[in-house]
């Protein structure tokens, strides 16, 4: 693991996401309302969809164009869509938002 | 091999003979096309929009030249016919012959000039096809007064058109009263209130004596001795069958050129379909048997069995706003019955004839919801001696209400398309209903039909009663969603009464089964906590769709749209500099004039959203709210500011409007119009809420659509002053906050509350209107204001629309 810090965890609205620009793509970290954060690919791979921008409930989001939802522990599309979003290692550490820098295609910096 | 088959006339019958041919067999002839008319087949049953200009040609066009080409089909277009010379097997047209092995005769009708004096002076004008339609047109742009000559179908659809048009109507009509063919006097009175009611003048037995005028029509002389002026006269009396050809060739005619059952004429390789065919004593002048009789052409000329059967038709008025229905055969007579209902303050006549227990004839007047159930039982010869009591109610009476449609969508076969946005056929909603999906919300699971604009819910309802029999029962109500029991209204009610001022109090209160809800109720509850405590509860953005969330549009692309707001249409050169400048510095793509009177500019990426907010805001420029269920747009005419015809001055009434109502959140999106006089340029007709000024004051409408679905609106109230005016509008956007459920547009939410309780509410009682329009004052308070310039200019919100950190640019470091 290669945790790399890239902000903390109020930067991100309960109930909400923001993305990081990373080597594979875009990565939306998502906050739910009990304060945990998930890691997934931003694009729906139905029409592609910024799920960054849907609505966060539960342990779940659900993509702004077409309703698509998928469970963040899994990245699982839920109900009758077929499909799957990556999901990133990220863990918060004293308010700090840690993603696993080789997950998301990053070598170690330093 | 294949055969050569010469069609004259390119109308709606022949057109449709065409498409049976080449559907079942291609190759099977050589087609050549003749059309008096310069161009091919359209929809003539639509040259009434085009006259009222609801449609233009355009989009009435049933065949372009393109299909005719791609098809492989000679046509000679704008070249008349001279004649059929049945010895040679040769059609003779102006240009030249063409050889048949078939031929098929469908000229259709003529107008039935009367021989009166003047007759043939110009601006005389019969109403049979698009060149009649233009010359209409024409003559109406120049205004002035036009006298319809025949109150028939036909002539009051001219008058209707002529008068939406701006000319002052007047329709003379020989008989007692208006379409004595399809109605009885009492609807035939109905229909002449409505018609006066919009300013036409109807005199019924009006028999014309002669048309005066030197060079062109003037006026309308009547055996009775009165003239009556006249720019433009339209000669609307009747059709009959155009049979000179058939005539020509010593083809057996009478009223019109005599067919079998096969549609052969007298000739057996001439056959005739349309208005021109007499069949067994009838002439045809409505679409359907037409239809019937193309198809019956089509497989007769391609040596297939079938036979042509006259069948009971019934007739509508494509009036807008005129509600008439006729069916079957109503003159009274000893052996027969009526049975008839009144409700003479909203216009209402049905009108049921009955004879040995079976229902011979129907006509209605301002509502014909049950027109074509009514119909089905004259076809079917039903009896009806059971249902006797309740029949003139309609289906909803008779218990087995829902046969019909059930037995409709039981037929249906399991290929057919139910839902259309996700292409779900019946197939597969059988399918997982059988596999256990026994209720809407399981069917939405697991197929998604129904699951996206939800206009087929019905039809997947339907399919779960066929598919389950008596196992079904339909929900009375709909809960929300998956996540409670509750419906729409018994959460309104309960966040009221229980006082829940939270979404978590809601969640714990009302026994929810998820933690904070899902995408379908949480931006439901969130509205109507905010709509009910104005002061108490704070907006959630993170329980609202991107679009509000964002205040901006989301494209396809994950892009935005950005609509600054103009008041009431009106801008200035520099805002148009300063919109022409952000368009420029963002790179937008896209610039479009939307309906709304304003200019959206398309493709601003997410993270220059708050920068290009600034520089608009800047030049004085707000949020126009384009993305939210909320006040969208006021749009207006340029009223007495400008136009010769304005009453009031519509333009400031709209901007007045829109400052009062900016800001607002609304169950859906909530579109206003003022229009300066009844012309109506700004539409305010098919608004949510429609201002139609007139010169004693303003005409408040509400529940238009024009959307998913188009609904004219129906008058609140009138008013005498703008105050007035803004008063009821605050009130009725109040009331519709406070009850509407979630996503019910205003006329949806009028289905369900009727307007009676609306106008009872802020139209009669004056006290309450006054507390609605205080209770939105109240909430304007908090949310009249530009939410462009709050996230702008706060760091936090900015921050959030940018990326929370750039992992691809340290690797460059």
């Amino acid at each position: 693991m290669n945790w790399i810090d890239i902000g903390q965890i109020d930067d991100i609205p309960l109930h909400g996401a923001r993305v990081v620009k990373t080597p594979v793509g875009c990565v939306a970290l998502f906050r739910t309302g009990e304060d945990e954060v998930f890691a997934a690919d931003d694009r729906c791979p139905h029409k592609g969809g910024p799920l960054s921008e849907g609505i966060v409930h539960g342990q779940s989001v659900t993509c702004p164009l077409h309703n698509w939802v998928f469970d963040l522990n899994t990245g699982q599309a839920q109900g009758a869509d077929e499909g799957r979003i990556g999901t990133y290692p990220v863990r918060v550490e004293g308010g700090r938002l840690l993603i696993d820098g080789d997950a998301i295609g990053k070598r170690s910096a330093a | 091999m294949t055969q050569k088959l010469v069609i004259i006339g390119a109308g709606m019958a022949s057109g449709r003979v065409i498409e049976h041919l080449l559907d079942a067999d291609p190759g099977a002839y050589d087609i050549t096309l003749f059309n008096a008319e310069p161009r091919g087949n359209y929809n003539r049953i639509m040259l009434s929009p085009v006259l009222s200009g609801e449609k233009i040609y355009e989009e009435i066009v049933t065949h372009s030249d393109d299909w005719y080409v791609e098809r492989g089909i000679t046509c000679r277009f704008g070249e008349h016919v001279v004649k059929i010379d049945r010895e040679m097997k040769v059609v003779e047209g102006e240009n030249g012959h063409v050889p048949y092995d078939k031929l098929v005769i469908a000229t259709g009708s003529a107008p039935f000039i009367i021989p009166v004096p003047g007759h043939d002076l110009p601006g005389v004008i019969s109403y049979r096809d698009l060149d009649d339609t233009n010359a209409m047109i024409e003559a109406a742009a120049k205004g002035g007064k036009a006298v319809v000559i025949g109150g028939g179908l036909l002539g009051l659809e001219a008058a209707a058109g002529l008068k939406e048009r701006g000319m002052d109507v007047t329709v003379l009509h020989l008989m007692g009263h208006l379409m004595e063919r399809q109605l009885d006097e009492a609807a035939g009175y109905l229909l002449r209130k409505d018609l006066e009611a919009r300013g036409i003048t109807v005199k019924t037995q009006a028999s014309t004596k002669a048309i005066l005028g030197e060079d062109r029509a003037r006026a309308v002389l009547l055996e009775s001795g009165e003239t009556l002026g006249a720019d433009l006269v339209v000669m609307a009396v009747g059709i009959r069958p155009e049979t000179r050809l058939a005539n020509d060739a010593h083809l057996d005619v009478a009223r019109g050129i005599e067919v079998n059952a096969q549609m052969q004429t007298s000739d057996p390789d001439i056959y005739a379909v349309g208005e021109c065919v007499e069949f067994d004593g009838h002439l045809f002048g409505l679409v359907a048997p037409l239809y019937d009789q193309a198809k019956v052409l089509a497989d007769s000329l391609l040596g297939r069995p079938n036979v042509f059967v006259v069948k009971e038709l019934a007739t509508k008025l494509k009036v807008t706003g005129c509600d008439l229905f006729s069916a079957g055969d109503f003159a009274e007579g000893e052996t027969r019955e009526d049975i008839v209902f009144r409700d003479p303050a909203r216009g209402i006549y049905k009108r049921l004839v009955i004879e040995d227990d079976k229902l011979m004839g129907a006509v209605m007047y301002g509502d014909t919801a049950d027109g074509s159930w009514f119909f089905g039982l004259i076809k079917d010869g039903t009896e009806i001696e059971e249902m006797r009591e309740t029949l003139i109610f309609g289906p909803a009476f008779q218990g087995g209400a829902s046969a019909d449609p059930l037995s409709a969508v039981a037929a249906l076969p399991p290929e057919a398309e139910i839902c259309g946005c996700n292409g779900v056929c019946k197939g597969q909603i059988t399918s997982a209903i059988e596999g256990g999906a026994t209720d809407l919300g399981a069917i939405r699971a697991t197929t998604k039909a129904s699951a996206s604009c939800g206009t087929c819910t019905g039809l997947v309802e339907q399919l779960l009663s066929v598919t389950l029999g008596d196992g079904y029962a339909a929900p009375q109500a709909q809960p929300i969603c998956g996540c409670t029991q509750h419906t729409h209204e018994d959460v309104r009610r309960l966040i009221k009464s229980q006082e829940l001022k939270s979404q978590a109090a809601v969640w714990q209160e009302l026994g929810w089964t998820t933690p904070n809800g899902c995408h379908v109720c949480r931006p439901a509850v969130n509205y109507y906590l905010l709509a009910d405590w104005p002061l108490e509860y704070r907006d959630d953005p993170q329980s609202r769709f991107v679009n509000e969330r964002k205040h901006a549009n989301i494209q396809k692309d994950g892009t935005f749209s950005v609509v600054p707001r103009m008041w009431g249409g009106i801008t200035t050169p520099d805002e148009l500099r300063a919109i022409a400048d952000a368009a420029d510095k963002y790179d937008v793509p896209t610039v479009k004039v939307t309906g709304g009177q304003r200019i959206d500019l398309l493709g601003v990426r997410g993270e220059d959203l708050p920068g290009i907010w600034s520089d608009l805001n800047r030049a004085g420029l707000v949020s126009g709210h384009a993305y939210s269920k909320g006040l969208r747009t006021v749009k207006t005419c340029v009223g007495t500011d400008h136009c010769r015809f304005g009453t009031q001055d519509s333009t400031g009434l709209g901007i007045k409007l829109e400052k009062h109502l900016w800001g607002a959140w609304t169950p859906h999106k909530l579109k206003l119009a003022v229009s300066g006089c009844p012309r109506n340029c700004a539409e305010a007709t098919c608004k949510d809420i429609g201002v139609v000024c007139v010169d004693s004051g303003y005409e408040i409408h509400v529940g238009g659509a024009a959307g998913m679905e188009i609904k004219g609106t129906e008058v609140l109230c009138k008013v005498t002053s703008e105050e007035e005016a803004v008063e009821v509008i605050s009130a009725m956007t109040q009331i519709y906050r406070e009850n509407a459920r979630y996503l019910d547009r205003i006329y949806k939410w009028l289905a369900r509350v009727g307007l009676d309780w609306v106008k009872a509410q802020i139209v009669d009682d004056l006290e309450n209107r006054r507390a609605l329009a205080e209770r939105f004052a109240l909430s304007q308070s908090v949310y009249r204001k530009d939410p462009w310039a709050e996230h702008a200019q706060n760091s936090t919100t900015r921050a959030q629309y940018a990326p929370l950190a750039n992992l691809t640019l340290e690797a460059a470091e």
